[in-house]
């Protein structure tokens, strides 16, 4: 099941790759560049993707009706990935911005939400990280994760009244911007992003599993296992 | 629920009269950090005086993370977290008497801040109404966000390290919004400033209540 998953996203990111950087035509404004168009918005729905799971599955796992280990370890593995895509958003952005604006970093609204973004997860990484009793350490990161995830907005909102200088919205708008083979290729972008992180997410869920399970057990069996070693 | 917070408020504040950490520890690291971005900025060019409100508001972010450390440091030592939930006291009030404690020591904090910058930056204070009403609600958020991840990292072997990372990226709005508000106010611009009190508001008002609401399930643990 996860092995089809993965192959059909490997096959969605490779198509992605040929049509973005060979079968579409350059714009007439951006040129070249107008590629990233294809990898830097869906990367950046990802990101936005990756971090509601993390809220939603921590919401769970706080309820006491929906309580379990597995929503613990889901917020987790999908925190992860969003971590992940989030620097990448900013690393393509800041690729697209040094020739488009002439700078790598601009104080814009939208790059310095994603930037507390970045570090408000990554505060919660550590914070799954920490050594303590695994009850103790899931309920206090489901919590940080909401506050997390409840900052977002504010944040948003704050940052783009102090400055604004993002491209508005391409896509999400009455006369979409973007026509033919273009937006296509940026839907199956989309598409072949969504999967990858499908399948990054049950992967990681599974090694979560896989840790914790070593983390439970390990001594135990490290113990029984010396105790087997010495002769009786 | 607020009388319970009378209590473990009035407790808070108790210890910090009698140990005087606050005022011999907390307050004294507040003007230092002044007197390092005189040091760090040229204090001859009257940049000091044109991001009074920048730094005030830095100040007392970094000082409100000592605030919120202490606050439960005093409930490490002698089992007193499990005192705390033995007493029978509501979650949610003890989450409102220790975030209101945290908030009047800061109280405390911005009026030696604001006489700091006064002196030391040469800053005149103008439009006192939203300079007021600014440092109440942005006050309020930070209490109240410092509160919940005070206890989300409390007895973990690197709070020390973990508040910080966790704390400082939350309360960004807070600093956004409140130096935006009072380089209004003291440009003589208060038309300018008062909308930010919205993001202050809302910001206080989430976390208030997400505290009071999260509080029960982060203390009955461990």
């Amino acid at each position: 099941m996860s092995r089809a998953l993965g192959v059909v996203a490997a096959g969605a990111v490779a198509l992605t790759v040929v049509l973005g950087l060979f079968v579409t035509p350059p714009d007439v404004v951006q040129g070249e560049l107008v590629r990233l168009i294809y990898l830097h918005p869906p990367i950046a729905w990802v990101m936005y993707v990756a971090f509601a799971v993390t809220a939603l599955a921590s919401a769970l796992y706080l309820l006491p009706n929906t309580r379990s280990r597995m929503w613990d370890l889901v917020a987790g593995a999908s925190a992860e990935i969003g971590v992940v895509f989030c620097a990448l958003a900013l690393a393509t952005g800041s690729i697209w911005g040094r020739p488009t604006w002439g700078v790598w970093w601009t104080w814009d609204a939208r790059l310095t939400t994603t930037a507390l973004l970045l570090a408000l997860f990554l505060g919660y990484l550590a914070l799954r990280r920490v050594p303590a009793d695994i009850a103790t350490r899931s309920k206090r990161s489901a919590v940080a994760a909401l506050v997390a995830f409840a900052d977002v907005p504010l944040v948003h909102m704050s940052v783009k009244w102090w400055r604004t200088l993002h491209q508005e919205p391409t896509v999400l708008r009455p006369d979409p911007q973007i026509h033919g083979s273009q937006a296509w290729t940026m839907l199956l972008g989309f598409l072949a992003m969504t999967l990858l992180y499908a399948w990054l997410l049950v992967h990681r869920f599974r090694v979560e599993q896989l840790e914790e399970q070593l983390e439970v057990e390990g001594l135990d069996r490290a113990l029984a296992d010396r105790h087997a070693e010495v002769p009786a | 629920m607020w009388r319970d917070a009378l209590v473990v408020g009035g407790k808070d504040l108790r210890i910090e009269m009698r140990s005087r950490v606050a005022t011999n520890q907390v307050a004294p690291f507040a003007v230092v950090v002044l007197v390092l971005f005189a040091f760090a900025l040229d204090p001859d060019r009257g940049i000091l005086e044109r991001t009074s409100a920048g730094l005030f508001w830095v100040a007392v972010l970094l000082s409100s993370l000592l605030a919120v450390q202490r606050s439960f440091a005093i409930e490490s030592a002698d089992g007193a977290r499990d005192g705390l939930r033995l007493s029978g006291l509501d979650p949610a009030g003890i989450f409102l008497g220790k975030a209101g404690a945290v908030a009047v020591q800061l109280v405390a904090l911005e009026l030696l801040l604001g006489a700091g910058i006064v002196v030391l930056y040469d800053t005149h204070l103008r439009g006192p109404l939203l300079l007021v009403a600014t440092a109440v609600l942005a006050t309020v958020g930070l209490a109240a966000a410092g509160t919940i991840y005070g206890v989300v990292a409390a007895g973990l072997r690197v709070r020390e390290t973990l508040l910080p990372l966790l704390l400082l990226p939350v309360v960004a709005p807070v600093l956004l919004a409140a130096t935006r508000a009072w380089e209004a106010a003291l440009a003589g611009d208060p038309g300018e400033g008062w909308p930010w009190l919205r993001v202050l508001a809302v910001f206080a008002v989430v976390y208030g209540a997400f505290g009071v609401l999260a509080f029960g399930p982060l203390l009955e643990e461990s």
